[in-house]
């Protein structure tokens, strides 16, 4: 008889299960190893460090130094904000007692609880926590892929994909046209093309009056769709052109050299084309095999993935019920995660699961309008609780102090997920 | 006969339960007399000025925080652009105790306990709005009613770990660092203007829909809980 690796570990780990002393480590502080520094992994990171006092080892694997959140990116196509302005570092997490490694995660064996790394390293871990954010998937818009994002950005992560749109945009001709293909749900951030839209009209109804912005849309409605639709009448009338799925918005194919876009078989020449593919779990969810389709199913009560009870997935990668794949999301998701592991790993305290999320989105200069609701923990999934969202026919006083609470929420989320800054 | 006695009883006994918490209609001669109290910082009535307070002239019917030449506090301006308007309900609640309505403001007053007092002062106010007759589109002359929070519920000791778990979901907007930009600070808030503010969210008192759905949901252990832990909050 031959052992083959697969083989031994898998006996090994039968045996391991069989004594099951849970995360009791002979040597060593238990090991937390956590994939992506955004709203879920940066908060669960921190959340972990601060609370368990030393008690835990968190290490936080995030390639960039420098993260640019993709929430609130387009104020910073309107002109509201300037990049510097959504680029945040890890120092405030080191000083936290996050141990910050600038690597990419290419492999998670799950036998032998490691994490491979780009550069060599190999990590070991008790709980992993993976929270890459998106990909795109492959051959969603006929005609794009990713050698074509320079010629037709995707701007849906933040930094340089966000300023190369934001430079097409202001290099286009008068009276030019702008072009977006929407994604199919369910995908990262759902008001954030029609804010995207308000923000470019916003731009353009300045700097290029004439110029017009057609969507493509796979879908027949979207988020918050009365309240952009209203916006997009009172202050951009007649500057955009909503094509949903019932005029065929989902049969789009582009071309990214002859710069075309062909919308139910009518082909348009267009001057800026934001392709939003449709979105799949970061690549790494799917090699650490924890991936279902395009997401990563968990347990709602503590974000565990079904594959697999040491691996938790936050945020947008995750499969996980009502909740909209959101930086709020992924932030209130870690909370809950940080305090489920923590408690796996040294026995603390673990309370019951609660989520909530907000989604603010800007129409106009001091034109706010919000979505929320709260969600709880059920054995199926994510469930809704509650939820409200904001009127149209609102007066410009609470559209403004909308506005001035998301600004105050950026701050927040920011310093939650970050730390103090150092 | 006795049968329907009887089915009449329980009626009575529910119209008597829903008149019991309201005062009688107030007197305006004896609210002159509980404005006193309110004199050091308002004034109302012909050559009424803001003093440290605002005047209270046309009052009814009007949006919180919205005479152009007084320098209100972010908490009172929150709370009109969030659409506050003062009528006699909103005031009752409010003149009950203003830390329900608004938080950290220069009306450092404890309120009016007694509903026919506060009948009284609503009564007063009122004559010096543009409508003071009763007719029906008008605000009714005041009924004030008892909102205070049951006592038991301030007497809860709450458990500042379970506030810790969450208060997570406070902090993905308001931050502990105390910053009051676009959201209020809640760090360092005594107990119990916290666990007044919150069920003042709860009863949809205070009129923010984010923090009428997030408090609307926990319990009055967990509203402990949270004032526990953020009435010592360090950065």
């Amino acid at each position: 008889m031959t052992f083959n690796r697969r083989t031994f570990l898998g006996a090994s780990a039968v045996v391991a299960a069989g004594l099951a002393a849970p995360m009791v480590r002979a040597q060593g502080k238990p090991r937390v190893v956590v994939i992506g520094g955004g709203a879920g992994g940066a908060t669960a990171a921190r959340y972990i460090a601060k609370d368990s006092k030393g008690e835990v080892d968190v290490t936080l694997i995030e390639p960039t130094r420098t993260y640019y959140t993709c929430f609130f990116s387009n104020l910073y196509l309107g002109g509201f904000k300037e990049m510097d302005d959504l680029g945040h570092t890890y120092g405030g997490l080191a000083a936290g007692g996050v141990n910050v490694v600038h690597d990419w995660a290419v492999g998670v064996d799950r036998d032998a609880r490691t994490v491979s790394l780009a550069g060599g390293a190999s990590l070991p871990y008790d709980k992993l926590i993976l929270s890459p954010g998106i990909d795109f998937v492959d051959g969603a818009v006929e005609g794009w892929d990713l050698s074509a994002q320079n010629a037709m950005p995707h701007a849906y992560k933040g930094g340089s994909q966000t300023e190369l749109l934001k430079a097409q945009l202001k290099a286009m001709p008068e009276g030019g046209t702008f072009a977006m293909v929407a994604p199919p749900n369910p995908y990262r951030c759902p008001p954030g093309p029609y804010e995207r839209v308000s923000m470019v009209a916003h731009y353009l109804k300045a700097n290029n009056p004439t110029a017009k912005i057609i969507v493509a849309d796979p879908k027949a409605k979207f988020s918050k769709m009365a309240l952009f639709q209203e916006g997009w009448n009172n202050h951009y009338s007649g500057m955009v052109d909503w094509i949903g799925e019932d005029f065929g918005g989902g049969n789009v194919s582009v071309d990214p050299a002859a710069m075309t876009v062909t919308i139910d078989g009518e082909e348009t020449k267009v001057d800026v084309c934001n392709v939003i593919p449709a979105m799949k779990a970061g690549r790494i969810a799917e090699l650490a095999g924890v991936t279902d389709g395009n997401w990563a199913p968990v347990n709602a009560a503590d974000m565990s993935s079904k594959a697999d009870p040491d691996i938790h997935v936050l945020g947008d990668a995750s499969q996980q019920g009502d909740m909209p794949k959101s930086g709020f999301s992924a932030n209130s998701q870690a909370k809950v995660c940080a305090n489920a592991v923590r408690g796996a790993l040294t026995g603390s305290k673990v309370f019951p699961a609660k989520f909530s999320n907000t989604c603010w989105s800007l129409i106009d200069a001091d034109d706010g309008v919000k979505v929320g609701a709260t969600y709880e923990a059920t054995e199926e999934k994510i469930a809704k609780v509650d939820g409200f969202i904001s009127q149209t026919g609102e007066s410009s006083d609470v559209r403004k102090a909308t506005y001035e609470e998301s600004e105050g929420w950026y701050a927040g989320i920011t310093a939650d997920m970050f730390g103090a800054s150092v | 006969m006795v049968r329907a006695l009887r089915s009449l009883l329980p009626l009575a006994l529910t119209g008597l339960t829903a008149l019991s918490g309201h005062a009688d209609t107030g007197d305006a001669q004896a609210g002159e007399k509980v404005f006193q109290q309110c004199k050091g910082c308002h004034q109302v009535g012909a050559g009424a000025t803001h003093r440290i307070g605002p005047h209270l002239n046309g009052l009814f019917g009007r949006k919180a925080a919205s005479l152009d030449d007084f320098e209100y506090s972010k908490s009172f301006e929150r709370a009109g652009a969030g659409g506050l308007e003062w009528h006699a309900e909103t005031l009752d609640v409010f003149l009950e105790n203003p830390r329900a309505i608004t938080s950290g403001t220069r009306m450092s007053f404890r309120g009016v306990k007694d509903a026919q007092d506060r009948a009284h002062l609503i009564v007063y106010l009122r004559q010096f709005s543009d409508n003071p007759a009763d007719i029906p589109e008008a605000d009714p002359t005041a009924q004030a009613v008892d909102h205070d929070l049951d006592p038991a519920i301030l007497a809860l000791t709450g458990d500042p770990e379970y506030g810790a778990y969450l208060s997570g979901e406070c902090t993905t907007c308001h931050q502990t660092g105390g910053s009051d930009e676009g959201i209020p600070s809640i760090t360092f808030w005594p107990e119990d203007q916290f666990v007044v503010a919150m069920h003042a969210y709860k009863n949809k008192q205070r009129n923010h829909p984010v923090m009428q759905m997030i408090a609307g949901r926990l319990g009055d252990e967990e509203i402990a809980a949270l004032a526990a832990y953020f009435k010592d909050l360090e950065n």
